[in-house]
């Protein structure tokens, strides 16, 4: 038997629920990758049935495919040119006639739609009443009700892909038409261009977007046609500039018309769940209020339970670990047990021990999220983030940083606008992630003792306070203040879906451990090649030859040659400072090990240096390049090398003018 | 240029042209029906995909005269900067 291989791609708009459907045919078959040369994610997975193979894509969410941004392009030209078997057009019960608007641009294109409506439960407590069997009739497309968070409706689904795909069902669509008022002009530009629209474009289809005025068609158009032939369609275009909005005013029209039968509205005045909680969240100040509580919280939750996981597994796994290949390599050659114990375990014990703080994180922000809480987020936080020339959308990258600055550099994805994604991904190392506030958690308490939690919370506002002032400063200078729109939807509250933040947290851990994972692993085993070549003294190597070197630098901010080549090492990773300066006051090796060794480093550095260079170090850790994980995603996401060492430098200026002012006004406070 | 501190309780005098007047006008559950939209064309794409057009209705559930505003529009919430909202064009409906 010939087994048969389909590929089925799955649109829909932001919220509907695409995620979770595609997750429930797949299951944890599935691959994730960017598109190609694009920052945009791209989830394919198999699903067997029926004797048949189906490939399913996850095209990205889109409330159109009118070429506005990466996504929409990625989306329309993956159905134009790789001609899926069908297209799974997710749609939100509860909004259907502006989700439906998708819908209206994926049936002129070449490939049959089955129509995936959501959330029945949730337009049912909205008080809508919809009759599925009657929609598809009117659309003449295959219509599935589903609950995809319940798992309802996904038989059905995979039923009518099959039916779709062997060809069981006649597929007729009623697609929709351009109002009548610029019927004539269209059929004009069709006549123009005919015979120039290259494969695999349908040419109805070209001729309507560059009604539309889209901007990748129009340009491919001027391409394609002869240049008298272009000034002709270009006059006849410009001549209709006003048509974008009748074009999306004839597909809501044509929408009404399909739906009328099959709808029936709830009365007027009626007030939701979500009206009700939005009351309170999306309150001015209440809204503060509230988002304030909820971090707040997410926060105690997350070092609560994640702090003493975090010291099992240094002290059993990472620490057992350690002392196994320690005696397994008794009889080999100091340098590999060094190697093995101090270079490779103290660099997977580092991304080890920070899991369980970040899965739990992700966690807690995996359900803000999924309920719709998050976007109440940044509606509040858009006027703060207004100061910065970003809008609410950039909150929620940058509170991911929180947990770890990678994930925050991935999310600012989210935002639509180029430069607003690229300033928020400049600001994001400024956040102060995990395991910065590891290093100002261990060195504040010798310090500063009973005030030590007193000097952390002072590090984070600092941080946040030079994260606003930074941002307010590369908008003015670099993007001359301008500011990009600001509209988003807010879905409506709903229960969690547990598979969905599952896999949420899977991917941005996943994330994680692989760019922290890989890099912090082999600069690990670099530095600490450094740290004993060439005699084998840490004092005499290559890594306090550098160190030496830069300390006419640190002694702006009270530094002496150790305290520099702990800032340096900080570049694997943060924590790593502390790992660092056990070995250079003479602990034994760069691992971190048991929690008496690290007192007792606390103590040395405590009896050392006056606090005023301990401030300096507290304030020049917070602020200072970011860790090399972090780099690299900051570059593979700007796509720039100058736009990452703008950033190096920018932060590298900031954090030692900081420094040295921190330094200064402690001394002259007498500290 | 929108001047994000004007109060926005006064209804400003309506755009010459077209007519109606701009959606951040609107108090806090009054609906209007959009006779029009101004704008770049990015913009526009983005606020016809979210629903907005001529001829659709729109009730103003949230609008504290400064900062963002937020409108339903086809059963959606729709979270609108001030300067968006402003640039969208409304003719009231009157409460029954």
């Amino acid at each position: 038997m010939t087994e048969k291989t389909y590929t089925v791609a799955l649109a829909g708009q932001p919220n509907v629920g695409k995620s979770t459907v595609f997750n429930l045919l797949t299951g944890l078959n599935q691959h994730v990758g960017n598109w190609p040369g694009k920052t945009v994610e791209r989830k394919e997975g198999t699903l067997t049935h029926n004797g048949a193979t189906y490939r399913l894509v996850d095209l990205p969410g889109t409330y159109s495919l009118t070429a506005n941004s990466a996504e929409e392009v990625i989306a329309r030209e993956f159905i134009i040119r790789e001609r899926p078997d069908v297209v799974v057009a997710m749609v939100d019960a509860a909004i259907l006639e502006r989700s439906l608007y998708l819908v209206s641009e994926l049936l002129p294109l070449p490939a049959p739609v089955i129509v995936g409506l959501n959330m029945m439960d949730v337009a049912e407590q909205e008080g809508f009443c919809i009759e599925p069997q009657v929609l598809e009739a009117a659309l003449g497309v295959r219509v599935v009700p589903m609950i995809a968070a319940r798992n309802v409706g996904v038989r059905e689904l995979v039923a009518a892909i099959d039916e779709v795909t062997r060809g069981d069902y006649t597929y007729a669509p009623k697609r929709p038409e351009i109002r009548a008022d610029h019927q004539e002009v269209l059929t004009q530009i069709g006549e123009l261009i005919d015979g120039c629209v290259p494969e695999p474009y349908p040419q109805n289809w070209v001729a309507l977007k560059l009604l539309e005025g889209d901007r990748e068609i129009t340009a491919m158009m001027q391409t394609c046609l002869p240049g008298e032939q272009w000034e002709t369609v270009h006059d006849v275009l410009r001549a209709h500039d006003d048509a974008l909005v009748a074009v999306a005013s004839g597909r809501y029209e044509w929408i009404g018309r399909m739906i009328r039968a099959a709808v029936t509205r709830p009365r007027a005045g009626r007030i939701g769940l979500t009206e009700r909680l939005d009351r309170w969240a999306t309150h001015p100040l209440w809204g503060l209020g509230i988002l304030a509580g909820i971090l707040g919280l997410a926060f105690w939750l997350t070092y609560t339970i994640g702090a003493p996981l975090q010291d099992l597994l240094d002290v059993y796994v990472v620490g057992g670990l350690a002392d196994l290949m320690g005696n397994l390599l008794t009889g080999a050659p100091a340098w590999l047990q060094g190697l093995v114990v101090d270079g490779v375990i103290g660099g997977v014990g580092t991304v080890v021990t920070f899991l369980p703080i970040l899965v739990i994180f992700f966690a807690v922000l995996g359900l803000l999220e999924d309920t719709g809480y998050m976007a109440r987020a940044a509606y509040v936080m858009d006027g703060f983030m207004h100061l910065m020339g970003l809008h609410g959308k950039s909150f929620l990258p940058l509170f991911l940083g929180f947990g770890c600055n990678v994930p925050a550099v991935l999310g600012a994805r989210v935002i639509e606008s180029r430069r607003a994604r690229l300033l928020t991904i400049l600001l994001a190392p400024l956040v102060p992630c995990v395991a910065r506030m590891a290093v100002i958690a261990f060195i504040a308490p010798a310090f500063f003792g009973a005030a030590a939690t007193l000097v952390s919370w002072g590090m984070t506002l600092l941080a946040l306070v030079v994260l606003a002032l930074s941002g307010v400063l590369i908008n003015k200078a670099v993007f001359r203040g301008q500011r990009a729109a600001f509209i988003m939807e807010l879905p409506l509250y709903h229960l969690p879906n547990w598979r969905t933040i599952g896999l949420l947290v899977w991917q941005r851990s996943l994330a994680f451990v692989k760019k922290a994972g890989t890099l912090i692993l082999v600069v690990s085993v670099v530095v600490w090649a450094l740290s004993v070549l060439p005699g084998g003294e840490v004092e005499t190597s290559f890594l306090a030859a550098v160190g030496r070197w830069l300390e006419p630098a640190g002694r702006l901010m009270g530094f002496d040659w150790r305290l520099m080549v702990a800032l340096l090492t900080g570049f694997i990773a943060k924590e790593n400072s502390i790992a660092t300066l056990g070995v250079l006051f003479g602990s034994t090796g760069l691992t971190a090990g048991g929690a008496g060794k690290e007192a007792g480093l606390a103590e040395t550095l405590a009896a050392t240096f006056p606090v005023s260079t301990a401030l300096a170090f507290l304030v020049v850790q917070m602020l200072f390049v970011p860790c090399v994980a972090t780099v690299a995603v900051v570059k593979q996401e700007t796509g720039s090398w100058r736009w990452t060492l703008f950033n190096l430098g920018f932060l590298l200026v900031v954090s030692l003018a900081a420094g040295a002012g921190v330094y200064w006004l402690a001394r002259l406070g007498g500290l | 240029m929108e001047n994000e501190k004007t109060c926005m309780d006064v209804p400003l005098s309506p755009t010459e042209g077209n007519g109606g007047e701009p959606l951040s006008a609107l108090n806090p559950g009054e609906r209007g029906v959009v006779v029009g939209m101004d704008g770049g064309r990015g913009l526009l794409c983005r606020m016809t995909s979210l629903g907005f057009t001529p001829g659709a209705e729109v009730t103003v559930v949230q609008n504290f005269g400064h900062g963002p505003l937020i409108a339903l529009v086809r059963d959606a919430r729709v979270a609108l900067g001030r300067g968006e909202a402003g640039k969208v064009r409304v003719r009231r409906i009157n409460h029954d």
